[in-house]
């Protein structure tokens, strides 16, 4: 099954990624590789495998419902690209 | 014997008694990095004025008669992907090359609390994914024992600023062997805790459940000192474990009796260097020779453990690493030139005649993500984001992920069946010894498959370690891997230092030394 270039053009926009023509040849080729050698997997019947998302020996952890102090909104933003008062300034999400 | 070639705990044994202060200590060591670090390029960040301040100020307390910490004076180097509140992290990443931490990784604060100097931050491969430390957006770093080849990654500045003696403990984080790789590359000891064992708050997420931090070291004394400190449960992360930390030091130097030694024939199959198959087997007559009962077992599907991690590891990322949006932190690409770009775009297809194509443009907002992401990113990050990325999407979620996540369960299983017949599993870090710098450059694939001893014990949330156990004909170090079950790390160690005491592998230092 292999991957199209407009596959991997469609992944890339689902990753907010843009590839130049060149590095969508050589992506195409790299996810190939990778994603035949992951199928690897197909070898093992699973059917009745649990699955295991993580190893840690935990369901839910809560904290206590109380206010507790967090960052201040100066030192929040203060690594923002760029900002407005108290807002981060994002280019126009609506037309112009 | 020059400082140089101590170990932490000597060291500390010295600056307790007085016989060397601090800043005495600390200047030889930044002697060091000044020398040699122009060829090696471990450090992204060397914190000179600050942490002789800091050594400074112990020396003040300790003369005072003032208690302190149990790393006291002590220098140490962090790899750049723990946050350091005021102090640039990057992650080697020119996403985040201004980005400034508004607080301290816990395992930083932990340092800290301890007393520690921290002399700089080290080289990595970008967001941590890699084994080469060549997907540094800052440079590569280069292996202390041939400056031809790679160190080992991702903590590879972090595995070869103690090899090349410029510190004498670093901490690390290993995703699925980025501790254990770089440290048998560059023949020093390192350690990934059990999935829990250390809180990842502030450790810059690539796959969260599988990411831990460790210590790096020469000797298991060390390493054991070091997790003592940065162990330990943290309210602030919800997966860390809510369980004693054991006294690793202390247990240190209690026999391991009636130890039984699993050796695995699934380690031994093609593609496994002849020299390191041979120290290995050298390695585990040392434990046979000191009572250790040596027996097989089989880990049946640990030749599924790479293909497995490949899905896991990039899907984590590609949800993990979507907050670098240009937004809250880190790099933007520049505005104008994009919005420029865009309408550009627009009208051309609109001249052509293609109105619903231009309809469908992307909003500015958008265009910023993706720019920012392409210019911000490297191209490993690339190809796991996007390889994750389609692993998660709609139509092969079930082939992928959550196939994934099924033989996840079976690779655990094998250790939990293999820990009931032995308290050990012994074998090779690495199929190979430190490769050339560009060897795998374009060839992720061969790249991934180099780990495929040291995914497991990411996948199964277990313990394991890497110790020097010989050096090539070549002269390159080579690693021993123990693995041990989760939160058995006091096992590790006893091995770990009953080896030590019976070899000298660990006490070897590279010409540059």
């Amino acid at each position: 099954m292999p991957l199209s270039r407009g596959e991997v053009d469609k992944v890339a926009l689902l990753s907010r990624l843009v590839l130049a023509e060149d590095e969508l040849d050589r992506m195409t080729a790299q996810l190939q590789q990778v994603v035949e050698y992951v199928r690897l997997l197909d070898q093992l019947d699973t059917t009745h495998v649990e699955p295991m998302a993580h190893a840690a020996d935990l369901t839910n952890v809560f904290a206590d419902d109380e206010v507790q102090p967090s960052l201040e909104r100066e030192r929040a933003l203060a690594n923002a690209p760029k900002r407005d008062e108290e807002c981060y300034r994002v280019p126009a999400v609506l037309g112009e | 014997m020059s400082v140089i070639h101590m170990s932490a705990s000597d060291l500390l044994r010295r600056l307790q008694s007085g016989e060397l202060s601090a800043v005495e200590l600390l200047q030889q060591y930044l002697n060091r990095v000044e020398t040699h670090d122009a060829s090696v390029h471990a450090f992204l960040d060397v914190a000179r004025e600050q942490s002789l301040e800091r050594a400074a100020a112990i020396d003040r307390r300790r003369a005072r008669g003032e208690s302190l910490g149990p790393l006291a004076g002590l220098p140490v180097a962090v790899k750049d992907v723990l946050c350091t509140a005021g102090w640039v992290t990057t992650c080697g990443s020119r996403m985040l090359v201004k980005f400034t931490p508004p607080y301290h990784a816990t395992v930083i604060q932990r340092l800290l609390d301890a007393d520690a100097v921290l002399i700089g931050k080290t080289n990595m491969d970008e967001f941590a994914m890699g084994g080469s430390t060549e997907n540094s957006a800052f440079g590569g770093t280069r292996n202390p024992w041939d400056l031809s080849r790679t160190p080992g990654g991702s903590s590879g500045g972090a595995a070869a600023s103690v090899a090349a003696g410029m510190v004498p403990l670093s901490i690390g984080s290993d995703t699925g062997g980025s501790i254990r790789q770089p440290a048998a590359f560059c023949g020093v000891s390192g350690l990934k805790p059990s999935y829990g064992r250390v809180s990842r708050y502030g450790l810059v997420a690539f796959a969260s459940s599988l990411d831990q931090v460790g210590p790096l070291g020469r000797t298991a004394e060390d390493i054991a000192l070091a997790l003592q400190v940065i162990s330990g449960h943290d309210p602030r992360d919800s997966t860390s474990a809510n369980r004693q930390v054991p006294d690793y030091r202390g247990l240190l130097r209690q026999p391991l009796r009636n130890l039984r030694v699993g050796i695995v024939p699934e380690h031994y199959g093609a593609g496994l260097d002849e020299e390191i198959a041979a120290a290995v087997r050298d390695a585990i007559d040392v434990f046979r020779r000191q009572g250790a009962r040596i027996q097989e077992v089989s880990l049946p599907h640990s030749r599924f453990a790479v293909a497995t991690y490949y899905i896991i590891a990039p899907s984590e990322a590609s949800s993990n690493l979507a907050r670098y949006d240009g937004v809250h932190y880190g790099y933007r690409t520049e505005e104008a030139a994009m919005v420029a770009e865009l309408n550009e775009a627009r009208r051309e297809l609109i001249r052509s005649g293609q109105t619903a194509a231009a309809e469908d443009l992307e909003s500015p907002l958008v265009r910023m993500y993706r720019r920012t992401r392409a210019e911000g990113f490297g191209p490993e990050v690339k190809r796991r984001i996007m390889l994750g990325t389609y692993a998660l999407s709609a139509g092969y979620y079930d082939a992928y992920y959550l196939k994934a996540l099924k033989v996840r369960r079976l690779i655990r299983q094998d250790f939990d069946s293999a820990f009931q017949q032995v308290d050990l599993i012994l074998g090779p870090t690495t199929p190979r010894p430190a490769f050339r710098l560009g060897e795998m450059v374009d060839e992720p694939l061969s790249m991934y498959l180099q780990d495929l001893y040291t995914v497991s014990a990411n996948l199964a949330g277990i313990c394991a370690m890497s110790i020097p156990c010989g050096i090539t004909r070549g002269g390159l170090p080579m690693g021993l891997q123990l693995h041990a079950p989760a939160f058995q790390e006091e096992r590790l160690l006893q091995a770990a230092h009953a080896y030590q005491q019976a070899t000298d592998w660990h006490r070897r230092c590279p010409d540059l030394c």
